[in-house]
């Protein structure tokens, strides 16, 4: 939404926007706690607020058409992208195109957990969505694996609805999120928060019963003897983000592998002109300020191409 | 006696060091901003928070109505304002800021929601 209004606001004229979902706002609906919006509108915000401010000033824009459950499916080196929405499959030719894509949370696979494959595994965001968006309570008895922000924020919304969190559980030696969600989401519910500690093992037969907890020196190898078990119904997975690039990969441009980001000189730009990328799925944000803001300059740079063209 | 705080105002996260005499704060170094001295002095003297949930609807067209107190609360209360919470249903039709509670459990707080929920 910020690079489509940071487009209008620049001159182009026939912006349209895909949103897959039935609502605009994305993964900001489901992060129902406060903490956004303190650099770009100078007010402590929830993600619905601030995802609000953008959607009543987009729509106040009626050179922006929005189309709502649009489903992109391919996207070509030529800037063609087909997208399925309710009873048609449709296809536009654009001058530029603005990839806002997100990203996807790592999974138990990326950081190599052994053990058996209950249920009772989530990944923090999928758990957010559960319980701010469905209304339903994954699990009562939890350790949550990684302390990104994500999986910290999950720890107090799951002490909140009553079940009790019995341990996050970081292998580095600091946290992987901000200070202030260590203090208000894990210090203010007194949960045990191990850090150097790994989760070695998962126990369970069809819902998980327990994992193990296993202590690692600096250079994150085992100590022997520091296992030890935690008795839990319920396991989420919080170690970070990958940006979600499957499309203009489709496209041809150059990804870095280890990262996923583009390869790219500059903020926002791929291998392919004409085809800019933004927000997390160009490079993992903290904050989502600063999201909107290198967003506005996306907008920006695609009018600056289009323009070029002329 | 010297407190050692993280501020929790903003994400830049900063160390704070209070200066206590007698339960009062007499000094806040550290801070980057004036947020961080009342920060450290409502942490020290009445800590509180803003408290955000979901709220059951009944007939909209999302089944959770999410919600915050439009102020902080005591962090002592927050249980209780969350069996308040889970109590709750909503039937109309809401803005962001429109009001869900007033003076919520006698805070002198609102509950508020805070996305655009339709019938």
């Amino acid at each position: 939404m910020a690079a489509a209004i940071s487009a209008f606001e620049n001159g182009a004229r026939d912006i349209l926007l895909l949103e897959r979902d039935q609502y605009l706002g994305g993964i900001l609906n489901q992060c129902i706690h406060t903490g956004f919006g303190i650099n770009y509108f100078k007010e402590v915000l929830t993600g619905p607020e601030y995802a609000d401010r953008f959607i009543k000033k987009i729509k106040a824009i009626p050179e922006i058409e929005i189309s709502l459950k649009s489903f992109v499916v391919k996207l070509t080196k030529n800037n063609v992208i087909t997208y399925l929405k309710p009873g048609s499959l449709e296809e536009v030719k654009a001058k530029a195109i603005i990839m806002a894509t997100g990203a996807r949370e790592r999974t138990r696979e990326m950081v190599h957990i052994a053990g058996t494959r209950p249920s009772g595994i989530f990944s923090a965001g999928l758990a957010q969505k559960l319980i701010n968006i469905e209304g339903l309570l994954p699990g009562k008895e939890v350790v949550i694996i990684g302390s990104g922000d994500i999986g910290l924020i999950m720890a107090r919304r799951f002490v909140l609805e009553g079940a009790k969190v019995k341990g996050v559980i970081e292998i580095e030696r600091r946290t992987r999120g901000l200070a202030r969600n260590v203090v208000q989401c894990i210090e203010d519910f007194d949960i045990p928060f191990y850090l150097s500690h790994k989760v070695s093992k998962i126990h369970g037969k069809d819902r998980v019963e327990a994992v193990e907890v296993v202590r690692v020196n600096e250079g994150l190898n085992e100590v022997p003897d520091s296992k030890f078990k935690i008795e839990c119904d319920t396991v989420l997975i919080s170690v970070g983000l990958i940006p979600e690039n499957e499309l203009i990969e489709m496209a041809g441009v150059e990804l870095d592998r280890k990262t996923n980001s583009p390869v790219s000189g500059e903020l926002n730009k791929t291998s392919i002109p004409g085809l800019f990328v933004c927000g997390n799925a160009f490079k993992i944000y903290d904050i989502v300020d600063s999201v909107s803001k290198d967003s506005s300059l996306a907008g920006r740079r695609a009018v600056e191409h289009i323009a070029g063209q002329a | 006696m010297t407190k050692n705080l993280i501020c929790i105002e903003c994400p830049v996260s900063c160390i704070l060091s209070v200066d206590i005499e007698n339960c009062r704060v007499v000094k806040v170094k550290g801070n980057k901003c004036p947020k961080g001295e009342e920060y450290a002095k409502a942490e020290m003297e009445n800590p509180v928070r803003i408290l955000t949930s979901t709220v059951l609807s009944k007939g909209l067209s999302l089944k959770m109505v999410p919600v915050r107190t439009d102020k902080p609360i005591p962090k002592a209360k927050i249980q209780d304002a969350m069996n308040e919470i889970r109590k709750i249903r909503t039937e109309k039709s809401v803005h962001p800021g429109d009001i869900i509670i007033e003076n919520f459990l006698g805070f002198g707080v609102n509950l508020v929601a805070t996305r655009e929920v339709s019938k």
